[in-house]
């Protein structure tokens, strides 16, 4: 009878470790093969182009182990993914002791994650954060380490002006750019030929637009304000057109403050175009995804995103042919007697490489980390659509013609203002982001929307 | 085997994997929250004791209020449903023809995932192209509701599914309860000259209210934590409103880097359950089990 209990309490306990094992580390298990390295691999440690260490790699490296987390599954982003493994698999050749794990989640999910594994202080060797606002907790908590050393002159200045800066807390750069964007308004040409329409070049213009639209019940303008950020886009572009580029950025850096009167009005715009019905029924349920494939089904004639929405405009072959040939772009209108450019763009970048401060192998991974940005921006924007952080030669590259356009207008830009909710802290980005979606509900005055950002942002000085 | 279970060595063996497990899993990250409740912490650096100060935070909170009165909105709905659906299971347990038919129709909601009915109703709700609005506009309404989109009415748009997706679990419960109900006693009444409404009402009810109890705590409790299908469908949005505390909680927790204030938050959802399910068992106490 003991034997029989001692039994099943062995199972049972057996079990439990099994559980247990699986909940721990899955590092374990992804182990590739072992690098078994032959008289072929020494060879190649000759061709290492190696900054720094020279020491002792002539002879024999310990083997290393870099743990890459990034965002970009199969399933959805199949593009991105490849080129990664085409990278990675390049920078293990040259490194023939480095061999690089890779752990994979999805956009949400990886936000979870990092925030929970930086509280156990088990961040990966090298993973992906967004800029400004939501890295800062993670370079204040001595998460990330700083990059300084392995940006030379030459590394430097390969990147767009200003994105690069956009990850730097206190001027110390902890995060390198992938990716850039900036926010066009796409419309549907054949929507707007029927009507006898042409991309506005005037604020009053683009009302123009809009009214007629609403008067052939045409929906203008498709928005997934559920999501908030892209409501905060068009305040944003009204914001920069009306009060000029540093309205907003003052009040943001509290070197103004957000109850000025050109942001009030932008608000009050705002509140005037949901009036108008420019903006697609019950815009503040639907999700962004929604509200494009209500712009993709040709039921709304504009839509604002970022440029990362190229590729559904021209290269996708998922998407109609016909409905892609009929998509073109234009810049935001400039307001009447406002003080704003129509070359100054809402954008900024996506996002960047960090290597973990209290990682084990920070020499390869901040190697790994520059390796990574330089080829990415070679390829990313042929093979995957991407605009990276670093230049783009256009003439050098094949690309559909909107690509070209959008990239030439990135060079011509004279102001690239950084998406709001990306500037400001966590917690004021989240006030913001409600209020946006109250100021298109019409459940908040103009005045109030300023003064509660105001109280907002001023609680945090 | 008595001699075995009798044994407190074995006992231990016995109850040791479930318990270390249960230890593990619950009741240390219980006390972990407890006491990350009382630091200043944004999840990622270092933490600072500030004692009770998020408890203070909290009470003054008024958009923490706000979401309680949702949750509190949505247990109270949950509550009434119950009534619903221990009607359609007397029916049921009625042997009428097809029972089991429409016992398990009732019960396909609860086997689809929440994630999957929230799409689902995120197409029903659809401002233009929803079956719901369409058929509004069928029938010559012209504007018709904007489900998720309008703050007075998105609560109550996301109640409807929830209730939905509860259905089945519930009348699973109480059918099967009515089932053991003895069938001399619904007979005896017959005889007597009982009708099909007394029967339920003095014989059956009395019998499985431990079960009505039990289900009363799981609804209320169920919804006081609830989080999913609104994550799902709004995010708590519009601007906050159909925001419920557990949602609250992990806007704090991870998206403002909160963490001390989303676990205070978390702490007191959990003391606010106890409370109510001590509160529930003491109202529904009675003195003795009916027994006939």
């Amino acid at each position: 009878m003991f034997k029989k209990a001692f039994t099943l309490l062995a199972v049972l306990l057996l079990m439990t470790v099994f559980v247990l094992a699986a909940c721990g580390d899955d590092e374990a298990d992804s182990d590739s093969e072992p690098d078994d390295t032959g008289t072929v691999d020494e060879g190649t440690d000759d061709v290492e182009e190696d900054d720094g260490d020279s020491g002792e790699d002539a002879t024999e490296q310990e083997d290393v182990v870099i743990n890459f987390m990034h965002l970009w599954p199969q399933g959805s982003s199949p593009d991105h993914k490849r080129i990664v493994d085409e990278i990675i698999a390049e920078f293990e050749d040259m490194h023939s002791h480095v061999t690089v794990e890779l752990e994979i989640l999805e956009n949400e999910q990886y936000k979870d994650q990092l925030q929970i594994v930086s509280s156990a202080n088990q961040l990966p060797d090298v993973g992906m954060t967004w800029a400004a606002g939501f890295m800062e907790p993670y370079v204040r908590g001595e998460r990330f380490a700083s990059l300084e050393d392995i940006l030379d002159d030459e590394f430097r200045s390969s990147f767009v002006g200003g994105v690069r800066e956009a990850y730097e807390v206190d001027g110390v750069t902890y995060a390198l750019p992938l990716e850039l964007n900036i926010a066009p308004v796409f419309y549907n040409t054949a929507i707007f030929d029927e009507y006898g329409l042409g991309a506005p070049e005037t604020y009053d213009d683009f009302l123009n637009v809009v009214d007629t639209l609403v008067e052939n019940g045409v929906t203008p303008i498709a928005l997934g304000n559920r999501e908030r950020w892209t409501g905060s886009l068009w305040y944003m572009y009204l914001a920069d057109r009306i009060g000029g580029d540093s309205a907003l950025n003052n009040a943001i850096d509290r070197s103004g403050s957000f109850e000025n009167a050109a942001l009030i009005e932008a608000a009050e715009e705002i509140q005037n175009l949901v009036d108008r019905d420019a903006f697609i029924r019950g815009f503040n349920g639907l999700t962004d995804q929604e509200a494009k494939s209500e712009f993709m089904n040709e039921n709304a004639a504009m839509y604002l995103i970022g440029s990362w929405d190229l590729p559904n405009y021209t290269t996708n072959e998922e998407v109609d042919q016909e409905f892609r040939d009929s998509v073109n772009f234009f810049k935001f209108p400039e307001v009447d007697g406002g003080e704003g450019n129509i070359n100054s763009w809402v954008g900024g970048p996506g996002v960047g490489l960090f290597v973990a401060e209290d990682s084990d192998v920070k020499e390869e991974a901040k190697q790994f980390v520059k390796y990574f940005v330089e080829r990415w921006g070679e390829q990313a924007v042929v093979d995957a659509g991407v605009i990276p952080g670093t230049q783009v030669d256009t003439d050098a590259v094949d690309l559909p013609d909107l690509f070209i356009q959008v990239l030439d207008e990135l060079n011509n830009a004279n102001n690239l203002t950084l998406f709001a909710d990306v500037q400001m802290s966590a917690s004021v980005a989240e006030v913001h982001l409600d209020l946006i979606q109250a100021l298109f509900g019409n459940e908040v005055t103009p005045e109030d929307y300023a003064k509660q950002h105001e109280e907002a942002l001023a609680a945090e000085e | 085997m008595n001699k075995v279970m009798s044994d407190k060595k074995v006992i231990a063996l016995y109850v040791l994997p479930a318990f270390l497990l249960l230890m593990l899993l619950v009741y240390i990250p219980i006390v972990l929250t407890g006491y990350y409740g009382l630091m200043k912490w944004d999840g990622i650096g270092s933490m600072e004791f500030i004692g009770l100060e998020n408890y203070r935070n909290l009470i003054v909170d008024s958009a923490f209020w706000r979401s309680a009165r949702h949750s509190l909105l949505l247990a109270i709905f949950s509550v009434i449903s119950l009534i619903g659906y221990l009607l359609v299971s007397l029916v049921l347990s009625g042997r009428i023809k097809g029972a089991d038919l429409f016992r398990k129709v009732y019960l396909i909601p609860m086997l689809l995932s929440s994630v999957a009915i929230a799409q689902l109703w995120m197409r029903i709700y659809h401002p233009t192209n929803g079956v719901m609005n369409r058929l509004l506009t069928s029938i010559g309404i012209e504007q018709p509701p904007l489900w998720l989109a309008d703050t007075n009415i998105v609560l109550y748009s996301i109640f409807i599914p929830i209730i939905w997706q509860y259905a089945g679990f519930y009348i699973l419960i109480y059918y099967a309860a009515l089932r053991n109900v003895p069938n001399e006693l619904v007979e005896s009444a017959r005889i007597d000259g009982a009708s099909p409404w007394q029967i339920g009402y003095k014989i059956k009810l009395p019998l499985i209210a431990g079960v009505i109890k039990v289900t009363i705590v799981l609804a209320v409790v169920g919804s006081l934590k609830y989080f999913d299908l609104i994550w799902v469908m709004t995010q708590g949005g519009p601007n906050g409103a159909s925001e419920v505390i557990a949602s609250y909680m992990y806007k704090q927790a991870f998206t403002t880097y909160n963490f001390g204030y989303g676990s205070a938050v978390g702490f007191f959802l959990l003391i606010l359950c106890l409370i109510i399910t001590y509160i529930i068992r003491k109202l529904t106490a009675t003195k003795e089990e009916v027994q006939y």
